[in-house]
């Protein structure tokens, strides 16, 4: 764990991307194979399943610094992670162990199926003998999300200098499942191994949001145009009769999504084409919500098919009869995607597959107008790509550019304040905001993105100097600070008290021209509610 | 013997105050930090090597006597005396005696040793009023020392790097504590205006620190490289800050024990370096004080009392004061006042 420790250390005591980048690749050369691996595999959020769950390790906390509960977790909403404040809380470490990661996470992997006893007895013996950021470090091991302040581009960049590869090409190898405790990076970097892994995605390539004006972007035919859909990214993937269906977020979904399936026998081995998964009945796309709660469920039943039955836009093609195409034009890459798709439609008519439109604007004042419909045609916006464009990865400006629609915006009233975690930790950052039904305040939603730092801290001594009351973590404020909130979306909802459901809601700026009493009312959203839906 | 008002902790009987946030007659200090030493009182009554700086800060017109640590003066029957706070150097608890009743308003207090200030003295009371800026078991501080020898290695590898050194730290107290940890063998320090000016007070106060130089606009910053820089929190992010490139920065707090906090200020070290009290200590010395009642002032104040109340059946409430404690956001004005130019 010492190397480890090291590392993580290193990434702690700077901010800059390169010294960052230097700590990990000074580790990927000296750490042993079977801990770099493991190292990569944490990093990079591939983390292994969870062997205990909180409500042990708190008992366990409880037992150990007999504090009573109510302080322990006092202690956690400031501290905002749950593995640094048992970290903070434990009793000194009387021992000292140095156990290599590796050893640890296969120690901890074979909890799964041991008792109570076998576990605590295992978990409170480790936290005996780690100390400092090594206790810190198993704790995040115990608990989950990784996060400690490295992107996955630091970490391609730093194996990319050690193996000598290029970055996209390391982006590739670590991409989707491999299993850390049967490969090594050597393996893993290597061309035969990359060459077996049949499920393997490519990593997607993302787009930065346009901010400048057309006259930079050139000819208007330059330009493919496309609607810019707010559904499940994914990749489908058909090699030697296999279907894998990747999100973005490098999950394996296929399983949730049965309405593809039969492409493993209609799409030639080795296609790979990238596209927006959304629920779409008779013509209409259906809010994002509706696939969410499909999503959600264990069992796809016959009716929560036929309730969000899906569709994917297609983008793009990445891999043609197992040719990597993503260095052709993008123009050319469309042209045999369409040309895949009509042979698909031909011997399956029914598959629900469609290419994404080019919507051929001939001019910029026409790209904009349509921009200005995407409500209407429930988008969220354009995408803009050269239509001479390669498939690069990751996020990147140039070729493409995505060019969202405004968001919808409301005035609330913050009403309730909670503290942060992460980076917000041990502030009051998240808030519930009300707008008036009738003289009362009825909650319609939470936010805590979109404040400045400087803001952040002025609205956070505010709510300690204008508590009304505590409830545990939840203070109630005075009703008096005004709250422009940005929303994507908006959907009628009867679990809320306002009768409504927003998407994305974050604060987008802080009215300090408007009193309490000038915030929107529940009429305005329920307005807004009809005209989206009419729409 | 002691009321709870908007002006700040009031003796009705001696008819002073105890470091009050409004304009009153007769005020007495606990330390200069402006949350507790304000503009526009009668008079101010302090420790002496606490009375230059309340000068330099609130003006040298002001009217202040001075009560060295240990003896006691008679106001109107009340018995009042300054002990050592152990926060900063001349920071003082204030101990009150009226008819057998004993009081003691401790402002902020440390109880580990820091080199500089006079070390903390446990005074046995009925009521003791106790700050809690860190009155949470999440904090639990490192031994300074180590903490010091962190402050040096990193300065010494920023050095290897060709690169200077600025730590941030408040400029009262915690500066003078910090430099005098430092390893002049290294290399050169140096200082902000604000630090230096009040430097020159502590070693006027036969304080000792290795030899520093203060960062005037003539100096030539080509010539400051692989140097140790002190400068108040509030140069973070000015062109002041840039001048000194390249550097690495750190900030010396004990709200640097979170990485949520190291993390929003965007520095590239936290060092944990605080003058208040940590859980360990407060609890410490509200056991050691004897009293029965405790009054909370500022920190983590509600649950603070409720554990006292809870683990060791006290009286211990809550108090609405003005005091902030240890602050990283420097919204008060600990360094403006003293920094006339650079």
């Amino acid at each position: 764990m010492k190397g480890f420790s090291t590392l993580y250390e290193r990434f702690d005591q700077t901010t800059k991307t390169n010294e960052k980048i230097a700590a990990m690749r000074d580790y990927l050369i000296g750490a042993p194979a079977e801990d770099a691996v493991w190292a990569v595999a944490i990093l990079s959020g591939r983390r292994p399943k969870r062997a205990v769950n909180t409500g042990l390790l708190w008992k366990w906390l409880y037992e150990l610094t007999e504090l009573p509960a109510w302080l322990l977790e006092e202690s956690y909403h400031v501290a905002g992670d749950l593995a640094e404040t048992m970290s903070l809380l434990l009793p000194p470490a009387a021992d000292h162990s140095e156990k290599p990661l590796h050893t640890i996470i296969n120690e901890l992997q074979s909890l799964h199926q041991a008792s109570e006893e076998e576990k605590k007895t295992y978990v409170t013996g480790m936290w005996n003998s780690l100390s400092g950021s090594s206790l810190f470090l198993f704790n995040k091991l115990l608990t989950g999300g990784f996060r400690v302040g490295v992107s996955e581009k630091i970490i391609i960049k730093a194996l990319a200098q050690v193996y000598k590869l290029d970055e996209s090409t390391v982006a590739h190898r670590i991409s989707g499942q491999w299993n850390p405790a049967a490969t090594d990076l050597a393996a893993l970097m290597s061309e035969e191994y990359h060459g077996t892994d049949l499920s393997k995605p490519y990593p997607f390539y993302l787009a930065y949001p346009l901010e400048q004006d057309f006259s930079e972007l050139g000819e208007v035919s330059d330009w493919i145009v496309e609607r810019k859909y707010d559904g499940i990214r994914g990749q489908i993937i058909v090699r030697e009769g296999n279907l894998f269906i990747w999100s973005r977020g490098e999950d394996l979904l296929t399983d949730k999504f049965p309405e593809f399936h039969e492409l493993s026998k209609l799409l030639p081995s080795g296609t790979v084409i990238d596209g927006e998964i959304l629920p779409v009945k008779e013509d209409l796309i259906l809010p994002f919500h509706v696939m969410q709660t499909r999503i959600g469920r264990k069992q796809l039943t016959k009716k929560a098919l036929s309730d969000a039955p899906l569709q994917m836009i297609c983008y793009d093609l990445l891999e043609e009869n197992g040719n990597d195409i993503r260095t052709l034009p993008l123009q050319e890459r469309r042209m045999r995607l369409s040309a895949l798709l009509d042979q698909l439609h031909g011997s399956a008519p029914g598959m629900p597959m469609q290419l994404s439109p080019d919507l051929a604007c001939a001019d910029w004042d026409t790209v904009a107008a349509e921009r200005d419909r995407a409500r209407e045609t429930s988008s969220e916006g354009l995408m803009l790509k050269r239509r001479d464009s390669a498939y690069g990865t990751g996020r990147r400006k140039g070729s493409w550019w995505k060019w969202k629609v405004d968001p919808l915006t409301i005035d609330g009233v913050m009403i309730y304040a909670q503290k942060g975690h992460g980076r917000r930790a041990n502030l009051y950052t998240d808030f519930t905001f009300a707008v008036w039904d009738q003289g009362d305040l009825v909650p319609f939603c939470k936010a805590y993105s979109g404040l400045t730092d400087k803001e952040m801290s002025e609205v956070d001594a505010w709510i300690k100097k204008h508590t009304l009351n505590k409830f545990g973590p939840v203070r109630a404020v005075e009703p008096e600070l005004v709250f422009e909130i940005a929303f994507e979306g908006i959907q009628p909802s009867p679990r809320h008290k306002s009768g409504i459901a927003l998407r994305f809601p974050r604060i987008a700026r802080w009215r300090l021209d408007k009193s309490a009493a000038a915030a929107n009312t529940k009429e305005d959203l329920l307005a807004i509610l009809q005209q989206h839906e009419q729409s | 013997m002691l009321q709870f008002t908007s002006k700040g902790i009031y003796c009705p009987v001696a008819d002073i105050y105890i470091d009050p946030w409004r304009p009153v007659g007769k005020a007495v200090i606990t330390h200069a930090h402006s949350d507790h030493a304000r503009f526009g009182m009668g008079s101010y009554l302090c420790s002496p090597p606490t009375a230059p700086v309340l000068k330099l800060r609130l003006g040298s017109d002001i009217q202040v006597q001075t009560v060295p640590f240990g003896t006691i003066i008679d106001i109107n029957g009340v018995k009042l005396s300054l002990h050592p706070a152990g926060h900063i150097w001349g920071s003082a608890q204030v101990r009150l005696e009226y008819k057998g009743e004993v009081w003691v308003v401790s402002g902020d207090y440390k109880l580990s040793p820091d080199g500089c200030s006079e070390p903390f003295e446990s005074v046995k009371c009925h009521s003791f009023i106790t700050e809690c800026t860190f009155g949470l078991p999440i904090y639990r501080f490192p031994e300074a020392q180590l903490v010091h020898e962190n402050i040096n290695e990193w300065w010494e590898q920023n050095r290897l790097n060709g690169k200077n050194s600025l730590l941030l730290t408040y400029s009262l107290g915690k500066a003078q504590r910090v430099i005098r940890q430092l390893n002049p063998d290294i290399g050169p320090i140096y200082t902000h205006g604000a630090v230096d000016n009040i430097n020159q007070l502590y070693l006027s106060l036969d304080g000792k620190l290795p030899p520093t130089t203060r960062i005037t606009p003539d100096l030539s910053r080509k010539d400051i490289r692989g140097a140790m820089i002190v400068a108040p929190p509030s140069v973070a992010g000015s062109s002041w800050m840039r001048s000194l490139q390249p550097l690495e920065w750190g900030i010396c707090s004990g709200w640097m024990q979170l990485r949520g906090a190291r993390r929003r200020r965007g520095s590239d070290r936290g060092f944990v370096l605080s003058d208040h009290a940590d859980w360990d200590q407060l609890n410490e010395a509200v056991k050691a004080s004897g009293a029965e009642n405790i009054y909370a002032t500022h920190g983590y104040k509600s649950a603070f009392s409720r554990w006292l109340n809870e683990a060791y059946g006290l009286n211990a409430v809550e108090l609405e004061t003005e005091f902030t404690g240890e602050s990283l956001e420097e919204s008060n004005n600990d360094t403006g006042k003293d920094y006339e130019g650079v």
